[in-house]
C-alpha cells in the first residue's frame, strides 16, 4: 500500500476552541487513481495535507496508523519528511499562479526541481526542464520554459506545475481541485494529461475534488467525504448505483443539460450521518 | 438582560441590534489584543505614563519651574527622588509635566494628521487621474523633505516653540499616511463590494466617505501607533535643538539638552528624561506591533 | 426590455468584445456562455453601468442608457456578483449592507424593507445584525440577491453566482432565482461557463468565444444537438461526457 491511514483525526486549536476538520476516517491507497470528493468544510483537502505532514502549526494529528510507503509520518521528523514531499509525492494545487515562484522562470523552477534531486550539471538539469515540458504537451518547450509564469495561460501554468512535480518521478501525485480554476476545455486536457503520466509511470494519484460527476470518471475509486467522515467508498464507475443518501443526494441536486428539470432536487442533511 | 454579562451580550453570535454587533466586533478585537502580552505591557505602559502625567499635581508637592539653586545637581534622595537639575529644579516634577507636553505633543499630531492623510490618500486613490496625481505629487513633495530639516526650517522662519513644532511635525508627518490610504484605496476601490456600493447609486463622495475610508482605517491606526515614537523622538530632538518647547517648559528632549552638559559628572539629569523617550517609544511600538496583529484587514 | 447592439469594448490595445447584440425581453432569461476571457463578464459590466467605456447601444425599455447611468438607473438594474466572498463589504453587517440602497435612495420604512428582504431570500432573522465572515457561502449569496432585490429592480443580472459553491447550495440558489422570476417577474441576463446551469435558468443563451457572440439559439436546441458554431458544439460535447454514465 502507498498510503495507508487508519482511524485518522484531525482537529484544529484556536482560542475559541477545538475544531474537528477530520473525525476518524480509514482509506488504503495503492498505486491507482483515487478520488476524494466533498463539499467545502468535509475535511478533504486536509486530509490530503496531512499525508504530507503540510498542516499549521495549530493542527493535532491523530492516527492508528498514517503511512506512506511504510514510512510512518505521524512519527517522521522534518527531514524524513523532506525527502518525501516533493521527491516521492508531488503535491498540485488549484491555481498554479500561487504556487509557481512569480520571480523565477518556468525552465529555471523545473531544473532546480530536478537538478535537487538528481544532481547533475545546471545544463543537463535545463535539458530535462525542457524534455518535460515536452512530456506534459507543451508545443514549444523551450520557448515556454523562458518565460515567467506571470506570461502564460492557467492551463500552461498547470502543466508546468505538473511538469514540475514529475521531475524527481515520484510514486504519488496528490492533486488538489487541479482543473477547477481552469476552462472546461482545458479541464479535459489536464486531467488526460495527467491519466497518461499515472498510467505509464505506475504512480499512485490522489485526486481531490467538489466535482462527482468528474471524479467518476476519471478515477478508479472514490471516497465521498461529509463533515470530516468517510459516508462511502466505491468503484467510481459504480456511482450511479451508490447507496449512501447523502451521495445519492449530491448527484440529484446537479443540474442536468440533457434531463432538465423544472425544480431541482435539494439536499435533505440528515443529522445521522455526522455518526455513521 | 439582568442577568448578562457584557460579555456575554457582545460575544453573543446572534446580535439584535446594531449597536451589540458592533460592540461585539469591538470585543472581540479586545479579545485578540489581550492575549498578546507584548501588546498589553505597551498599553499599560503609555496608560500608566498618561495617567501619572495627568495626576502630577496630586503625586508630586513640587513645581516643576521651582528653582532652589542653594540645591542644584544632587544626586537622587529620599527628598528628590530622581535629583534636581542645574537650577535645583525637582527632576521627578519635570519628568511627570514632561509627559505633559511630550504626550499632548504626539497625540495633537496624530489627531490632526492622521484623518488628513486618509482622506486625501481615499480621495486620491478612488478617484485616479488628475485628482490623483495632483494630489501624489503634492505628497511626494513633502514625502522628499527630511522630517526634521524642514521642521528645523519651519520653526525657524516661525518662533520656537511647541506650537510651532506641533505645526512642523504636522506639516511633515501626514503624508506617508496618505500614501497607506491611498495605497490600501487602490485594492478595495476593483473589489466587488465596491462594485456593489456603486449600482446603489451612491455618489463618489459617499462612497469614499462610507464605504473606502472605514476599511483604511485600521492600518492607519498601526501606522500612527508605530509613528508615535518616531514623533516623539522628532520633538525630542526639536526639543533638544533648542527649536521645540523652551525653557522653561519642562520638556523631555529640552532637559536632555541642558543636561548634557553636565553629563559626565551628574548623568542622571540626562539619563531619566532619555530613559522616559526610550521606555514610551518602546511602549508606541510593541502596541502597534500588537495591533497589527489584531486589527490587519487581510484577515477575516 | 434590455436591448444590446453592436456592443464593443475596449481595454487599451486590447478589443475585449467585439461588436455584440442580443435582446432580451421582458421576464425572460438569457444565458452568456463561454471561456475565460471570452468577455461574458465584461458585457455584463457595461450593462450594469459598472464600465463607463464602450461603444454601441444598450437600451432598456427602448431607452438608451448613457454612459454614465444616474442613480434612478440602479432601482431598475441590479447585479449578484460571483464571490460571496468578494461581494459584501467585510465590515458591515448585512443590516447596513441591506439599507444602503434604500438610504441612498430615500426610500421610506427601511427597517420592514431588510426584513422583508431577508424573508424574500429565506434567510433567518437572527442573521441581519452578523458580520459577512460568520455566514456560509449560500447564505452570502443569498443576502447578496436581497440587497439586488430591495431595490425592487426589473432586471437581475448574475455573473456566475453559483460557481463559488458547493453543488447541494447552488441547487437552492437556483431554485430561489427561478422562484423569484416567477413571483416578480424579473428578467435575468445570467453570465456562467456551466451550460447545464445556464440552460436550466434560461431558454435562449448565446455563446461566446474572443470577444464575439458567435452563436445564439435556443436551450432546447443547445440540448437536442440542433448546433451551428464548433465551438458550442465543443462545449456541449465536454458537458454531455461528463453527464453520461460511466461504462463499465
Amino acid at each position: 500500500m502507498l498510503v495507508d491511514i487508519n482511524n485518522l483525526h484531525i482537529s484544529f486549536r484556536s482560542r475559541t476552541g477545538v475544531f474537528e476538520a477530520v473525525r476518524g476516517i480509514s482509506m488504503n491507497i495503492g498505486a491507482e487513481k483515487f478520488g476524494i470528493v466533498g463539499e467545502s468544510g468535509s475535511g478533504k483537502s486536509v486530509t490530503a495535507r496531512a499525508i504530507m505532514k503540510l498542516l499549521p502549526n495549530n493542527a493535532v494529528i491523530e492516527a492508528d496508523r498514517l503511512a506512506f510507503d511504510g514510512i510512518d509520518i505521524l512519527a517522521a521528523d522534518e527531514k524524513t519528511m523532506r525527502g518525501i514531499r516533493g521527491k516521492r509525492a508531488g503535491f498540485i494545487l488549484q491555481d498554479p499562479k500561487y504556487s509557481l515562484n512569480p520571480v523565477k522562470t518556468i525552465g529555471v523552477q523545473i531544473a532546480e526541481a530536478w537538478y535537487t534531486h538528481k544532481g547533475g550539471t545546471r545544463r543537463e538539469a535545463m535539458q530535462a526542464a525542457i524534455t518535460l515540458l515536452d512530456q506534459v504537451k507543451i508545443r514549444d518547450p523551450k520557448a515556454v520554459a523562458a518565460l515567467y509564469p506571470h506570461e502564460v495561460s492557467g492551463g500552461m501554468g498547470q502543466r508546468a506545475m505538473i511538469a514540475m512535480m514529475m521531475a524527481p518521478d515520484p510514486e504519488l501525485l496528490i492533486a488538489d481541485e487541479p482543473t477547477s480554476a481552469l476552462d472546461a476545455t482545458v479541464q479535459a486536457e489536464i486531467l488526460r494529461l495527467m491519466e497518461d503520466l499515472v498510467s505509464s509511470r505506475g504512480m499512485g494519484l490522489i485526486l481531490i475534488s467538489h466535482d462527482l460527476p468528474l471524479v467518476s470518471h476519471f478515477c478508479d475509486r472514490v471516497a465521498i467525504m461529509y463533515a470530516g467522515k468517510v459516508m462511502e467508498e466505491i468503484r467510481a464507475a459504480e456511482l450511479n448505483r451508490a447507496r449512501h443518501p447523502y451521495t445519492r443526494g449530491l448527484l440529484e441536486c446537479i443540474p442536468s443539460l440533457l434531463q432538465p428539470k423544472e425544480q431541482l432536487a435539494v439536499l435533505n442533511r440528515d443529522p445521522a450521518w455526522m455518526n455513521p | 438582560m439582568t442577568t448578562q454579562t457584557f460579555r456575554e451580550w457582545a460575544l453573543d453570535e446572534t446580535p439584535s441590534s446594531r449597536r451589540q454587533a458592533s460592540w461585539g466586533r469591538r470585543y472581540r478585537i479586545w479579545l485578540n489584543l489581550r492575549s498578546n502580552p507584548l501588546a498589553m505591557i505597551g498599553l499599560t505602559i503609555i496608560l500608566l505614563t498618561v495617567i501619572v502625567s495627568l495626576a502630577a499635581p496630586l503625586i508630586t508637592v513640587y513645581d516643576p519651574g521651582a528653582q532652589n539653586l542653594y540645591n542644584k545637581l544632587a544626586f537622587p534622595s529620599s527628598e528628590h527622588l530622581l535629583g534636581t537639575d542645574e537650577l535645583g529644579r525637582d527632576v521627578f516634577a519635570r519628568i511627570l509635566y514632561g509627559g505633559r507636553v511630550t504626550l499632548g505633543l504626539v497625540v495633537a499630531v496624530v489627531i490632526l494628521v492622521a484623518p488628513v492623510g486618509l482622506l486625501i490618500g481615499c480621495i486620491s486613490g478612488y478617484l485616479g487621474g488628475l485628482a490623483d496625481t495632483v494630489l501624489m505629487r503634492v505628497t511626494d513633495v513633502f514625502l522628499a523633505f527630511p522630517r526634521l530639516v524642514l521642521a528645523l526650517a519651519l520653526v525657524a522662519a516661525l518662533t520656537p516653540g511647541i506650537e510651532s513644532a506641533f505645526i512642523a511635525i504636522s506639516l511633515t508627518a501626514w503624508p506617508p499616511y496618505a500614501r497607506l490610504a491611498r495605497a490600501e484605496t487602490l485594492t478595495i476601490r476593483n473589489s466587488d463590494y465596491i462594485a456593489a456600493c456603486r449600482l446603489t447609486g451612491a455618489s463618489k463622495f459617499r462612497i469614499i466617505l462610507r464605504h473606502v475610508a472605514p476599511l483604511c482605517v485600521p492600518s492607519l491606526i498601526v501606522r500612527a501607533t508605530l509613528d508615535m515614537s518616531s514623533i516623539i523622538i522628532t520633538a525630542a530632538s526639536l526639543g533638544f535643538l533648542g527649536m521645540g518647547a523652551q525653557p522653561p517648559s519642562p520638556e523631555w528632549g529640552a532637559m536632555i539638552s541642558t543636561a548634557r552638559r553636565f553629563f559626565y559628572e551628574q548623568w542622571w539629569v540626562a539619563a531619566v528624561p532619555g530613559l522616559m523617550i526610550f521606555v514610551s517609544s518602546l511602549a508606541f511600538n510593541l502596541l502597534g506591533d500588537g495591533l497589527r496583529d489584531v486589527l490587519d484587514p487581510k484577515q477575516t | 426590455m434590455i436591448d444590446v447592439e453592436h456592443l464593443r469594448i475596449r481595454f487599451g490595445e486590447r478589443e475585449a468584445v467585439k461588436g455584440v447584440s442580443f435582446t432580451v425581453p421582458t421576464g425572460d432569461s438569457f444565458g452568456i456562455v463561454g471561456e475565460s476571457g471570452s468577455g461574458k463578464s465584461t458585457i455584463l459590466r457595461a450593462v450594469a453601468g459598472l464600465n463607463e467605456r464602450w461603444d454601441g447601444r444598450i437600451a432598456f425599455n427602448g431607452v438608451n442608457a448613457p454612459l454614465k447611468r444616474p442613480p434612478a438607473f440602479f432601482r431598475k438594474v441590479q447585479m449578484v456578483f460571483q464571490d460571496p466572498y468578494g461581494s459584501l463589504h467585510p465590515r458591515q453587517t448585512i443590516d447596513r449592507i441591506l439599507s444602503e440602497l434604500p438610504m441612498v435612495h430615500g426610500m421610506p420604512d427601511i427597517e420592514q424593507r431588510v426584513e422583508k428582504a431577508l424573508s424574500d431570500v429565506a434567510l433567518p432573522p437572527t442573521v441581519r445584525f452578523r458580520f459577512p465572515h460568520q455566514l456560509s457561502g449560500g447564505q452570502r449569496q443569498r443576502v447578496a440577491i436581497a440587497r439586488a432585490l430591495i431595490a425592487e429592480p426589473e432586471v437581475i443580472l448574475l455573473d456566475e453566482p453559483t460557481s463559488a459553491l458547493d453543488v447541494s447550495v447552488q441547487a437552492e440558489i437556483l431554485n430561489l432565482l427561478v422562484d423569484l422570476r416567477r413571483r416578480r417577474g424579473l428578467t435575468y441576463i445570467l453570465v456562467s461557463h456551466n451550460l447545464a446551469v445556464v440552460s436550466h435558468l434560461c431558454p435562449r443563451l448565446g455563446v461566446m468565444l474572443d470577444g464575439e457572440m458567435v452563436e445564439q439559439l435556443s436551450s432546447d436546441d443547445l440540448r437536442a444537438g440542433r448546433i451551428k458554431h464548433p465551438h458550442t458544439a465543443e462545449l456541449r460535447a465536454l458537458t454531455v461526457e461528463l453527464e453520461d454514465p460511466v461504462e463499465v
